[in-house]
This record gives C-alpha cells, structure tokens and sequence, in this order.
C-alpha cells in the first residue's frame, strides 16, 4: 500500500515539498488561531504537529483541506494546486486542494448507514468513478493489511473504536492521496486500543507516506516522525528532529509542554 | 338501535372502494409530492440565503397558520374567480401536498440537522460535493429519524384526505355520505366509514414499525 506517486523524491528534497504553506492566518471571529504558519513536507516524511490544546494544530490541518478556510497564505502541493488566500478562491480550486490529502478523524467519522467495505469504495466509487470490482478487490487488500478482512460486512457500530479507526485509515488511503492527514488518531481511544493503530500509522510511514500528524502521543511521534513542530498560541514555536525538539528542546515553552506531557502528576 | 346488518353487508364494498381507488391515490401521490416540495422548502431554510430562507418560513408559516379546508376552498372555489380552473383530484392532489409540505419540511429540516457535523465533513474529505454529500451520507441517515414524525404526517394525511369529499373527489367518506343519504342510515354508515379508516391506519402503523426496523440495522441498541 504505498504510494502510488511515483516521483519519490530524493533526499534532502525540500525544495520540492510535496506540501508547503506559507503565511497561513485563520481566525474565529476576534480570536485569532493561527497567527502566520510556515510548513513544508517532503516526499515520505512525517510530520508530528504537537503543542497544548487550543495552540491551533487541528486548524492547520484543517486549512489543509478546505475544512477551514484560511484568512490568508498560501498552500501548494506539488505537481497540484497552489492556492493563495489572500485571494478570493473558487470552489473548484479547493476541490482541488482537497483532493490531495486524506484525512482520519479523532472520531473516526465513518458512515454509520454503511458497511465496512462500503465505506471505503465510497469514494473511489461515488467520487473517483473507478470501477466498483477494482475498488472493491483494492479495499479488501488494505483490510487485510490492517487485519479487519472479516470484519468486511459489519456496520461501524460493530466495531470496537481502534477497529473502526483502521476503517478510517483504510477509507483515506483508498484515495490514494498525496498526503494523509492524522488529526488525533487515538485520542479517543481507549489505552489498550491505541497500539493497534499506532502500528498502523508505523507501517504506513515505512512504506514510504507522506505525513501530517496532529498527536499528543510524544513516544510514538519521536519513534516515527521524521520533524516535530511544537505549535503554541497560533504559532510554530520550535521545530525539528523529534529527538532535539522532545529530548533537548531550545524554547522554555516547548520544554514546559513536554515535561507535562510526561509527568501528568 | 336496531342495526341493519344487510345494509352493512352491501355498502361495505362500495366504501372501501372508495379507499382504494380514492383515499389510498389521493393519499399516496399527495404525500410524495409533498415530500419533494418538502425537502426544497427544507433545504432552502437549510441554504444560508436569507431570502430562500425566508420564503421557506414564509410558506410553511401560512400552511401551518391556515386550515387545510381553507386552503382547499381557495384552490378549488377560489381560483376559477381568477380564471384558473382546476378538476377535484388535481385541486386535491395540489392542496393536499402543499399543506404536508409544509409540516414535513420542519420534520426534514431537523433530521439533516440532527446528523452530525462530521459526517460532512467526512463526505467533504473523501472528494464528495455538498450535493453528493446530502444524498450520500446525511439524507440515508435523516430518513431514519424522520421516519416516525413523517408517518404520523401521513396517518393524518389519509384521515384529511376525507375533506376532498367536500369539492366532489369520490373517495372513502363520500362513498359512506351517499349511501347514507340513500338509507338515512347515518350512524351506521359513518361507523363504517370510520372503522375503514382505523383498519388503513392500523396498516400503515405496522408498516412504519417494519421501516423503522429495516432502517435501524445499522445502529447500535
């Protein structure tokens, strides 16, 4: 299941992010979440977006899909749309946008009126118009992958919450995207589930996809991010390799952020 | 009261006739248009156009304001005044779905309501257009709440049909009224009448009961 783009990239290319965003602003009535945010991601890394709750990291996904509509800046994909919000932007050009990256939901957000294997030809199907046997046999692949091949037939709510998060997954990657985007995967999972979707996420970064990651799973993101970028008050406030940025941070901040994430008493 | 089962007996046919070839049409081809027009007033309420939003109010602000037989009259004895003269089944057929349109539509609107955002948002990240969306993900999943208030609507709309008789529809109740001007039998013949509509409704509502298990499959209990 990896990605189908087949200009991997060679490394070290940040010159040719397969996203990038520049000055992007949001704000919610007078609040303003994010202030001015500088991202880029290449080919086949993985991007952890970390910091406390209301420090705007989901909004920047968000922004990245058309959920939100930014204030200003600019988000490029490569060898897709570059869209500048300080512009008036057409619905056709954030259908474009969107069509770029898969998202998974902290809550799964699957269909519940839908099977299991419904869900995931839904959009390659309804959307993509690709013929429903070769959706099918491609989805039943990447159950398999995930270990839910005989969970096929079952409504979600037949699911336990990590099961039907690996539907999510699997339903985001059956676009085959240019980037998946992870807005806290397990954070409404009960502890002993989220492993099995972490494990998940794991493979899919060693296969070679391309990540953003909003988490506060501070292990898993130093394991499996290749850059950690530490977001507080609607900034980006220390960015880096996950072991300088989480083991020896620069800013006092980042440092407060991490230690309570460690040591919760 | 002496009954006169031979009289039962005989006009029993002819009213339930009248049901099937009267109320049940009427009833049926009012309550689906009334379904469409209802999900135009409910969408356009839904829309964020102020001014669609407000003509949906407006509309369902008059047909919940006025009485059905009102709004009948008007169609039936009022229009031809202006020139627009229209037979009894479509006068019917018109009043009648217009009037449930205006009570489904509030049911409709609060059903999409009542899916939750991230469905949206779920069908907009999968490539979806809202249009796509709507009829995908959230319609399916409003139908299932809407079921029970819709068909209280309906139960209500096969007893009003009952007013077509007054602008000359040859359904269920004038089948009853005629035979009893006839036999001057009117306690009899109404009895029946209503007892034919009681056993129709009990058939709807062991209908709906099988459509709300059929579309509850999917949800947890």
């Amino acid at each position: 299941m990896s990605p189908t783009d087949p200009a991997a990239a060679p490394s070290g290319a940040a010159d040719n992010p397969v996203l990038s965003v520049a000055e992007l602003r949001k704000s919610f009535g007078s609040n303003q979440v994010l202030k001015s945010i500088d991202l880029s991601v290449s080919q086949g890394q993985v991007l952890a977006l970390i910091g406390p709750s209301g420090s705007g990291k989901t909004t920047v996904l968000r922004c990245l899909n058309g959920l939100e509509i930014p204030d200003g800046g600019r988000v490029a994909f490569r060898g897709g749309p570059a869209v500048d919000f300080g512009q008036r932007v057409s619905r056709k050009q954030l259908a474009a946008l969107r069509d770029q990256s898969g998202m998974v939901f902290q809550h799964y957000n699957l269909f519940p009126h839908r099977t299991v294997l419904e869900n995931i030809i839904e959009g390659p199907v309804q959307v993509q118009k690709r013929p429903k046997a070769e959706a099918v046999r491609e989805a039943e692949d990447l159950l398999r992958r995930v270990g839910l091949h005989d969970k096929k037939d079952q409504y979600p709510h037949q699911l336990s919450g990590g099961q039907q998060q690996r539907v999510g997954i699997v339903r985001a990657l059956a676009l085959k995207p240019a980037l998946l985007l992870f807005d806290e995967p397990t954070s409404a999972l009960d502890p002993e589930l989220v492993g099995d979707v972490l494990h998940v996420i794991k493979e899919l970064a060693e296969d070679g996809w391309t990540m953003v990651m909003v988490t506060h799973e501070l292990a898993f993101a130093r394991e499996v991010a290749s850059e950690v970028v530490f977001m507080d008050g609607g900034v980006v406030v220390e960015r880096g390799h996950p072991d300088q940025v989480l083991r020896d941070p620069h800013e006092e901040r980042t440092r407060q952020f991490v230690h309570r994430l460690l040591n919760p008493f | 009261m002496n009954v006169d089962w031979e009289l039962v007996r005989t006009s029993l046919w002819p009213i339930v006739q009248g049901g099937l070839t009267g109320t049940i049409p009427l009833s049926l081809a009012s309550f689906a248009l009334g379904l469409v027009l209802a999900l135009v007033v409910a969408l356009m309420r839904l829309s964020g156009s102020a001014i669609l939003a407000g003509i949906a109010r407006a509309y369902v602000s008059v047909i919940r304001g006025t009485p059905l037989l009102v709004q009948l009259f008007v169609i039936f004895f009022g229009l031809p005044s202006i020139g627009v003269v229209i037979d009894p089944w479509p006068s019917a057929i018109i009043a009648f779905s217009l009037n449930v349109a205006g009570y489904a539509a509030e049911i409709i609107r609060a059903a999409i309501l009542s899916v939750p955002k991230g469905q949206w948002e779920a069908g907009h990240t999968i490539g979806m257009s809202p249009a796509l969306t709507l009829r995908r993900v959230i319609l399916p999943q409003a139908a299932r709440v809407s079921v029970p208030p819709l068909s209280n609507s309906f139960i209500s709309l096969v007893k009003d049909t009952s007013l077509a008789s007054l602008i000359l529809v040859t359904e269920l109740f004038r089948q009853a009224q005629e035979i009893a001007a006839f036999s001057q039998e009117f306690m009899v013949l109404y009895l029946e009448a209503a007892a034919v509509y009681w056993v129709f409704c009990l058939v709807l509502s062991a209908g709906q009961t099988r459509l709300e298990r059929r579309l509850d499959r999917y949800v947890a209990h």
